[in-house]
């Protein structure tokens, strides 16, 4: 059993050199198609440096132009040259310059030779294909692309949207089921003089010759007209990127090669010497005799494919919440505005006595205080400096409150950040974290009140600031009832939270740790607010009305009050 | 109305352009060639542009690092070197050498000269733009030479290549450390900060503009807004009608610049190790202060000189230690962006 191959070369000549030879020296016929667009003296030193090898040979040579017809003609033509030079080859592969072979030729032959009849050649309908450019799938084949792709995309796109618009579409011979592929397919004997003696085969070749990217579609629909057997998928490992364009090995890429039991690789970047010296190493002793047909291992690229279409995806839809140089979204196209889930306490640091303390201790989250107050931000247990250095510096922080909050989730990945947020607070993040899925908020509506309850500040001071800070809660909430809310928020006024704390903080607490089933056994000690109707009371005798807090009877003990439950709206 | 600013901006753009191009090349007299060997550039070759001054120290290291990586050129401009840079520069066999008396600050930062040097022997060229304390870095750099990373920059049509500065600092005074001429400065300076950058887009240049670091929280705490700008775009295949508008932070024309993904995606980007940090510089930062040759407004940065002076210690418990490129890319700093 002998596969011939077929080289289509257009650059880095060397590397095609060596690796023709490397077949040629084994007994496998080659025959080299170099591109009419390269010069004299590179084809003539080509030709020399393989001059001793006679079954090496050169086919008539075509001006290759991507996605043009002139690809499968120089395949034609180089094909028809190998069946007719070489009577004993029973299987060609399709290779390009920049391949290169992986396993022993030996391996691929007694391959080839337990699947005598089979054609591999990657074959699907347009219907089933997801990797086509430009979404032009079943178009390829009904209208016309008299521009070049590449360096006439306005007019190619102009007439493109010309034809669809008045329904234009081309006759596909009768025979004919549109199938796509790699270009790099291995075809049995058989098959290939099948199509390339098919006396439709002007036909066919004056349909395909108009046709977009034949290359992609000749072979692969032809050999769906003669083949007994079709193996739709590539004996060539190639993979390609975002844009469409085949990915480069390099030299560490030696070893992921060497496990992916493919048996030809494309495209091997030409200076990648680790690669071409082990690969193109003289074959071990192994003998043919020696391979046992059985025991031959699949070629088997998954676990590159994984890899592969791990690198597509980070380079389409990148690390979400990170903002870095060469990632900063646009507003709206963040894919993530943040890494991680966090949470947002609003109220519950003035309403309860070291409640960072308490809550830290039922959830396994890094709780922080005041991140945003003027004078610094505070950070769990008091530090200065948060994980990647992040300052507590409130000068830093003010410059790019946005960035800062991205850089704090982005820092404590794979630990929770909960943070406490009052009226008193930079206000400037409301929006981000307000339409931020990520942000669970959750707001006791007028508890900044208590502190001013508590200060001994004079009363004409208290009222004024209680009017900015109302003014500021009020914004806010205007903010977490807005329509582009993304984030999930809870507001309670005080009055129906301190009547039944137990329940919300409950549903709170299993959100940010659902496996965590404990019941809450104790609650957070709650500040004294005997009086505080009173407080209130004064504030409107001033001529402020207290408006977030609900309703406090005026005198009387708030917590004697039969338990009722406490209603919380969720504004999303 | 949208159009026509824009329109007008653009034409704004342009003649500025034209103008700092002008200027270079009547300029140019300015230099004075030491040792030319540019008959060597190759039509594919990747050339390095860098003025220096007194850099003795790095030198060594500094070419050694590019010349690994596969830089096959280096164009230096020596500013009134008086430590012995420019006796060791002219023997080395791939530089070619350019000195000048004339002030730094008063020719754009010394980028009047590199733009007269790249003007001539830069056009389409892949050209690294660096200072003598920058060493260049990016994914798979340990393994594959930059030919390889420009090539690929090249089919996928990206012309310009981002590395944001990552400052260096040792673990204690900056004083107290010993440092060998010579020696790989990483090895000393092997911390980072790795999580407290702030990035803002400028909407005249379309440059992102990068603070944060190490600096940042020492002497610009109360100030953020002069805190140094770590953006670079120190990689790019040149055409002779750019210019680099502000150090290499950003270019002309503006489209230069946005060479980040802004749909959400990562584009690729490697990082600049900015080794400044060495004990040397805290007497450097005394004569840099004497001098005002650097920042626009020299006066304002005082603080900033007088915090060098006094020998800080940058380290913290939440430094990061180098190491690797695959640590750096998982920290968010750098990106791969679809090369694999």
């Amino acid at each position: 059993m002998t596969v011939g191959f077929i080289m289509m070369c257009h650059t880095a000549f060397h590397r095609a050199a060596q690796v023709a030879r490397h077949w040629a020296e084994q007994g496998a016929p080659v025959v080299i198609h170099v591109d009419a667009r390269v010069s004299k003296q590179d084809y003539a030193a080509l030709g020399r440096s393989l001059a001793d090898l006679d079954i090496i040979s050169f086919s008539t040579r075509y001006k290759c132009e991507w996605g043009t017809w002139s690809l499968v003609a120089a395949a034609q033509s180089a094909s028809e040259q190998m069946l007719a030079r070489h009577p004993e080859v029973q299987h060609v592969f399709l290779a390009s310059g920049a391949c290169l072979p992986l396993r022993p030729l030996a391996e691929l032959e007694a391959y080839l030779t337990a699947h005598a009849d089979t054609d591999f050649i990657e074959s699907v309908t347009t219907t089933e294909v997801g990797w086509t450019v430009g979404g032009i799938d079943m178009e390829r084949f009904t209208l016309r692309f008299p521009f070049s792709w590449k360096t006439r995309r306005r007019f190619f796109d102009a007439y493109v949207n010309l034809q669809r618009r008045f329904g234009f579409r081309r006759r596909i011979p009768d025979d004919i089921m549109p199938h796509l592929g790699s270009q790099w397919w291995c075809l049995s004997r058989q098959t290939l003089s099948a199509i390339l003696e098919d006396p439709e085969r002007p036909t066919y070749d004056r349909y395909f010759s108009r046709v977009w990217i034949p290359d992609e579609s000749y072979f692969q629909s032809l050999a769906r007209l003669h083949a007994r057997n079709i193996e739709s998928r590539s004996l060539t490992l190639s993979k390609f990127d975002v844009q469409g364009k085949p990915h480069i090995f390099y030299d560490d890429h030696l070893q992921l090669l060497r496990r992916s039991d493919c048996f030809v690789a494309r495209k091997i970047w030409p200076k990648a010497d680790k690669l071409y010296a082990t690969f193109l190493a003289s074959p071990s002793p192994r003998s043919e005799a020696m391979i046992d047909p059985e025991t031959l291992a699949e070629p088997n690229p998954s676990k590159i494919d994984r890899l592969f279409s791990k690198a597509v995806e980070r380079r389409t839809r990148g690390r979400p919440g990170l903002y870095m140089q060469s990632r900063f979204p646009k507003r709206d196209h963040e894919n993530g505005k943040t890494s991680a889930p966090y949470s947002i306490f609003q109220g519950f640091s003035d309403l309860f006595e070291n409640f960072e303390g308490w809550l830290a201790k039922y959830v396994g989250a890094r709780v922080h205080g005041h991140l945003f107050s003027p004078d610094r931000a505070a950070f769990a247990g008091g530090e200065t400096m948060f994980n990647g250095c992040l300052s507590d510096s409130a000068a830093l922080r003010d410059y790019n409150p946005r960035g800062f909050l991205t850089n704090l989730i982005w820092n404590g990945r794979g630990e929770r950040q909960c943070f406490m947020f009052s009226p008193r607070d930079t206000q400037e993040i409301n929006w981000f974290t307000a339409t931020d899925p990520n942000a669970q908020i959750s707001v006791i509506s007028g508890a900044w009140a208590v502190p001013l309850f508590h200060s001994k500040m004079a009363f004409s001071d208290i009222r004024r600031e209680a009017a900015r800070l109302q003014q500021i809660e009020i914004d806010q909430l205007n903010i977490l009832r807005s329509m582009f809310v993304k984030a999930r928020v809870r507001v309670w006024n005080m009055a129906d939270f301190i009547e039944n704390p137990m329940e919300p903080l409950q549903m709170i607490v299993d959100e940010i740790s659902p496996r965590a089933t404990r019941r809450l056994s104790e609650a957070p000690q709650m500040v004294d607010l005997t009086g505080f109707g009173q407080f209130l009371q004064s504030l409107k005798n001033q001529g402020m009305q207290p408006r977030l807090m609900g309703d406090f009877p005026v005198t009387g003990d708030l917590l004697q009050h039969p338990p009722r439950r406490g209603r919380s709206y969720m504004v999303k | 109305m949208a159009l026509w600013s824009k329109l007008w901006r653009a034409y704004r753009g342009r003649l500025r352009r034209r103008y700092l191009l002008l200027r270079a090349i009547r300029r140019r007299r300015r230099l004075t060639v030491v040792v030319d060997r540019t008959a060597q550039i190759g039509p594919e070759s990747i050339l390095l542009f860098a003025t220096i001054r007194n850099e003795d120290a790095r030198l060594d290291h500094f070419l050694k690092h590019y010349r690994a990586l596969g830089v096959d050129h280096f164009l230096i401009v020596d500013n009134e070197s008086n430590d012995g840079s420019r006796e060791m520069l002219e023997l080395a066999p791939d530089v070619s050498l350019w000195r000048t008396g004339a002030s730094y600050r008063l020719h754009r930062f010394g980028l009047d000269w590199l733009t007269w040097l790249m003007f001539r022997y830069g056009h389409n060229h892949w050209c690294l733009t660096v200072d003598a304390d920058e060493l260049l870095i990016y994914p798979y750099h340990d393994t594959r030479p930059l030919a390889a990373l420009t090539g690929w920059l090249d089919r996928i049509g990206q012309r310009v290549y981002p590395a944001m500065m990552l400052e260096l600092y040792p673990r204690g005074p900056i004083e107290a450390q010993h440092y060998t001429p010579g020696e790989d400065p990483t090895a000393l300076l092997c911390w980072f900060d790795a999580g407290n950058y702030t990035i803002l887009r400028q909407e005249k240049t379309r440059a992102l503009w990068i603070q944060g670091g190490p600096r940042a929280r020492m002497f610009f705490a109360d100030r953020p807004r002069h805190a140094p700008t770590l953006t670079k775009l120190p990689l790019v295949r040149w055409n002779r009608r750019w210019v680099y508008l502000n150090s290499t932070h950003s270019m002309l024309p503006e489209r230069l610049n946005e060479c980040y993904d802004q749909r959400g995606g990562e584009a690729p980007s490697g990082l600049l190790l900015h080794t400044k940090f060495l004990p040397q510089v805290v007497g450097k930062a005394a004569e840099e202060k004497r001098r005002r040759e650097h920042f626009g407004r020299p006066e304002i940065f005082d603080g900033y000189y007088d915090g060098l002076i006094a020998s800080p210690d940058f380290w913290t418990p939440h430094s990061r230690r180098l190491s690797g490129w695959r640590a750096l890319e998982a920290l968010g700093l750098m990106s791969r962006g679809g090369w694999l």
